[in-house]
């Protein structure tokens, strides 16, 4: 902005004085300055500190944490033909209270022989979609991009990267079939 | 009366500073011509006010916890008054905020606005771009059901694929090892606080700029962009023939978001809001998660791609699109803005459009999905009476090949057309595809007896 206004050389003396006088009595020494700014960045950096610690825990949360894993009942003995593959349903291990219907996961479990299960993860290795198993046709399939597993979870064909994971299984004393939770499997591209 | 209404509104206006502020702002010179190709950027901030009206209005309905969203959706949607057409504004709003904000910056790389001094308004719109996808696809999961859990699964493994840290960032974005109680609680509060928080600071900031550096004039050919004289020659042009924003600018801003946000009404009001699936539960698997329409094209790129690059693209890809788009407004930061002069920039762009525009329909049919509820082959459709090529085509239903094959219309499209296959298969040829399978078609030799492998060749045998 050009200002018409005098340059200040050109204003009237005593004004000056006055206002220099002014200025010098609200003027800090140099280190008093240095000080006090270095005082306000400090202690703000000290408050935002503190305020910062619980929020990231709470934005972090989820790894600072890690989830339990444990047993969960799926059915007992009698409830799986040799040789039949079902749909088993579990709660995972550590739900919050208002979770509803959402801490639930399911498994593909088959009972192999006498005492071996074999468990899978219903989530494709691909994107991570509900894979379907197509009893007759004895393959797993996926809805999402048509990836397809043998029986063994081994890949078929179509876009997955690897095989379906398994989920751990024991069979109890009292003949319980149980089933080891685990973590949505995530398929990385580096070796973990 | 009069006389004090008018006190009080000369004290308002001074204390406020309508006058000597907002009004010269409202007024402030902005460059002649500038016809209907400047109004997309205005009506996706009306948009976004929609959005926030709706959103709120929303809030009040909603239950942000994973065990009542789903009935509290339920209930927005068939009980609430007008509930229904709310969400449904919410929903077209969205779609509409999408379209928008593509829009402007189509016409701003065409009409190469982001030019001098105008860099720092295209970096903030490409982050206001992202931010507003991110909302687009936090508010699709708000719809809490087993679509929104399976979608929510989807994006995890996306994430999961960057190099190093890919698991760790998959657990955060679920809020743990899996799907539950936390996962909505943290959608919800990236989708009604911090991501809008951003947003605001962000629109903030790109309409600060606007008023900065000016709304860019209208490009013309033989005009370029010099740095060194550009701000002089603004200024003069803006002095010589500049017009107030308000009105002679702004009315149509405003008549066409007007109409924008009338067509969304009738859109919600017409269609209703997107329909609710199963409840939210990841052990209903009978889901096939699907994103709405605007992410649909990238699910789409993912679907296609040859699988043996893809992990690595779901992470690269992203990451360069971003840079890139950061790149542009310092890659070509001076010259030629008119779109006669840049035809290469207007082809880039068209194809854009036409790529995202494919990408789009290709992802409505899901060619590449099978098709689980494939109608089996009636005896009609096979014409035979051999009982070898009846029982070969009950087994072609049987096995899943009909989920990926298409014979006389039946079937799903992950695979070629097999409606007249031994035209160009001999039985030997036959046996050897479906025994040893290949890329997208699984080795059935492991998987069906010899004898039904006989009788599926000896019906596609009579495919011809
Ligand atoms: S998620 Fe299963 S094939 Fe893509």
């Amino acid at each position: 902005m050009n200002s018409p206004d005098l340059p200040a050389d050109k204003a009237p003396q005593p004004a000056v004085d006055a206002a220099d006088q002014q200025a010098a009595d609200h003027e800090l020494s140099a280190p008093r300055r240095e000080f006090l700014v270095k005082l306000s960045l400090g202690l703000s950096g000290v408050a935002a500190l503190a305020v910062g610690v619980p929020v990231a825990s709470a934005v972090l949360a989820p790894l600072l944490q890690p989830d339990p894993q444990t047993w969960r009942k799926v059915g007992t003995l009698t409830d799986f033909a040799v040789g039949s593959t079902h749909l088993v349903k579990f709660e995972n291990a550590d739900p919050v209270a208002w979770s509803g219907v959402s801490s639930e996961s399911a498994a593909w479990l088959r009972r192999d022989s006498d005492t071996a299960f074999t468990a899978f993860s219903v989530n494709c290795a691909h994107l991570g979609c509900p894979v379907r198993w197509e009893q007759d046709a004895g393959l797993f399939m996926c809805p999402c991009h048509g990836g397809i597993y043998y029986k063994d979870g081994s890949v078929a064909a179509g876009p997955p990267p690897q095989g379906l994971t398994q989920y751990r299984i024991r069979v109890a004393a009292n003949h319980d079939v149980e089933l080891l939770t685990a973590p949505v499997p995530i398929t990385n591209i580096t070796p973990t | 009366m009069r006389k004090f209404l008018r006190a009080a509104g000369a004290w308002l206006d001074d204390r406020l500073g309508i006058s000597d502020t907002i009004m010269p702002l409202a007024r402030h010179l902005v460059p002649p011509g500038a016809k209907w190709s400047y109004v997309f950027g205005s009506a996706a901030l009306f948009c976004l006010i929609l959005q926030v009206v709706t959103g709120v209005a929303l809030t009040l309905l909603y239950q942000p916890t994973s065990s009542e969203a789903y009935q509290s959706l339920q209930f927005i949607t068939h009980q609430a008054v007008f509930g229904r057409t709310l969400r449904a504004i919410h929903y077209f709003g969205a779609s509409g905020m999408v379209l928008l904000v593509g829009v402007h910056m189509l016409r701003v790389y065409i009409t190469a606005s982001y030019k001098f001094p105008r860099e720092m308004s295209w970096v903030s719109g490409v982050f206001l771009l992202f931010l507003t996808l991110a909302m687009a696809f936090t508010g699709q999961l708000l719809r809490w059901d087993s679509n929104g859990v399976w979608s929510a699964v989807v994006a995890a493994e996306q994430v999961g694929r960057i190099p190093v840290v890919g698991t760790l960032a998959a657990r955060l974005l679920l809020g743990g090892d899996t799907i539950g109680g936390q996962s909505l609680s943290r959608f919800y509060s990236y989708h009604t606080l911090l991501f809008p928080a951003i947003l605001f600071g962000l629109v903030g900031l790109h309409l600060y700029l606007v008023l900065r550096n000016g709304v860019s004039e209208p490009a013309e050919a033989g005009r370029p962009v010099d740095p060194k004289t550009y701000r002089q020659w603004y200024q003069d042009m803006l002095k010589k023939v500049g017009v107030p924003f308000w009105p002679n600018a702004a009315w149509r801003d405003i008549v066409f978001s007007a109409a924008v946000i009338l067509v969304i009404v009738a859109l919600a009001v017409g269609y209703g809001p997107p329909e609710l699936t199963q409840p939210p539960s990841p052990a209903r698997i009978h889901a096939n998660p699907a994103p709405d329409w605007y992410l649909l094209p990238i699910f789409a790129l993912f679907a296609l791609m040859p699988a043996r690059i893809e992990s690595y693209v779901i992470f690269i890809g992203p990451v360069l699109t971003v840079l890139g788009l950061l790149a542009l407004p310092f890659i070509s930061n001076a010259g030629e803005r008119s779109p006669l002069r840049r035809p290469w920039a207007v082809f880039g762009a068209g194809c854009v459009v036409v790529f995202m525009g494919s990408l789009l329909l290709l992802g409505e049919q899901a060619p590449w999905s099978p098709k689980f509820d494939a109608k089996p082959l009636t005896a009609n459709s096979v014409h035979s009476a051999d009982p070898a090529v009846l029982r070969g085509a009950m087994l072609f239903s049987k096995k899943g090949c009909l989920y990926c094959h298409l014979i006389d219309g039946h079937g799903g499209h992950r695979g070629p057309e097999l409606t007249a296959v031994a035209r160009r298969l001999t039985p030997g040829e036959l046996r050897i595809r479906i025994v040893n399978g290949g890329g997208n078609m699984p080795a059935y030799g492991g998987v069906i007896s010899e004898q039904e492998l006989a009788y599926i060749i000896a019906f596609l045998n009579t495919r011809k």
